[in-house]
């Protein structure tokens, strides 16, 4: 495979897809050396990106997500980038749930994209012919 | 995947969660926790054979939180979790919200 593999998954944005999706970034990492936390870490990251495209890209079913992944040995690192044709959304810039505030006053939302943007290294997004595009890289370090 | 046991001791549910805890498998977690409810007085939660935990994992903990909140009870208690569940409460601030015993 040499110093960098890519690998791409098309499928349909649902949640019961959901165990396809993680296998599919764990089985694109496993040349790469992290530890238990971090592979905990991609694989929820990897679930947070895809439920959000499955419960709120599409107003109907049938909606497709396409996750592509490459990993860098050399940098022991991995990116994703997912992709959708659903409505236009920019996740980095959705509100962050305020961890402070008492239960009551706390909103449920936010707080997978609020872990995601703790635990990877880069995240960009853009909006292009009428596509979604979320790019992340996480370099493993072992801890 | 998801293996749940629940049983009741004394008042207390306890519920032992073997696997993940992910958006799938919680939507189930919650329904089953919610059939539970009736009469208790606390809830813990043995993580020893839990693998990982999402956002989703999270909410569901939330809402067991907030029912027992509602009924002036006290918090859920989340015992035996290992390093990478400990983490993920820490990150989130979930860990102030629950009885997490270390």
């Amino acid at each position: 495979m040499g110093s960098s593999g890519r690998d791409r998954l098309d499928i349909e944005a649902r949640v019961d897809n959901l165990d396809e999706v993680t296998d599919f970034v764990s089985d694109v990492i496993s040349c790469l050396k992290y530890s238990e936390n971090e592979l905990a870490q991609i694989r929820i990251i990897t679930e947070e990106l895809f439920v959000n495209i499955a419960s709120y890209a599409y107003s109907g079913p049938g909606g497709m997500a396409s996750i592509a992944a490459s990993v860098d040995e050399k940098e022991n690192s991995v990116e994703l980038t997912f992709v959708d044709s659903g409505i236009k959304y920019n996740p980095i810039f959705a509100k962050e749930p305020d961890i402070t505030l008492p239960l009551r006053q706390r909103k449920k939302g936010g707080l997978g994209i609020f872990f995601v943007k703790k635990k990877v290294d880069e995240l960009s997004y853009c909006y292009r012919n009428g596509n979604n595009i979320l790019t992340l890289r996480k370099i493993f370090r072992g801890a | 995947m998801l293996n749940t046991t629940m049983r009741m001791e004394d008042e207390e549910l306890i519920v032992i969660l073997e696997g993940r805890l992910d958006a799938l498998s919680s939507q189930n977690l919650e329904k089953e926790l919610e059939a539970h409810f009736e009469g208790i007085k606390g809830i813990t939660i043995d993580c020893a054979a839990l693998e990982y935990i999402s956002s989703a994992g999270l909410r569901t903990i939330l809402a067991a939180e907030q029912y027992l909140e509602e009924n002036g009870l006290e918090d859920v208690k989340v015992i035996n979790a290992n390093s990478t569940i400990k983490d993920i409460f820490e990150e989130t601030g979930f860990i102030d919200l629950v009885n997490f015993v270390k």
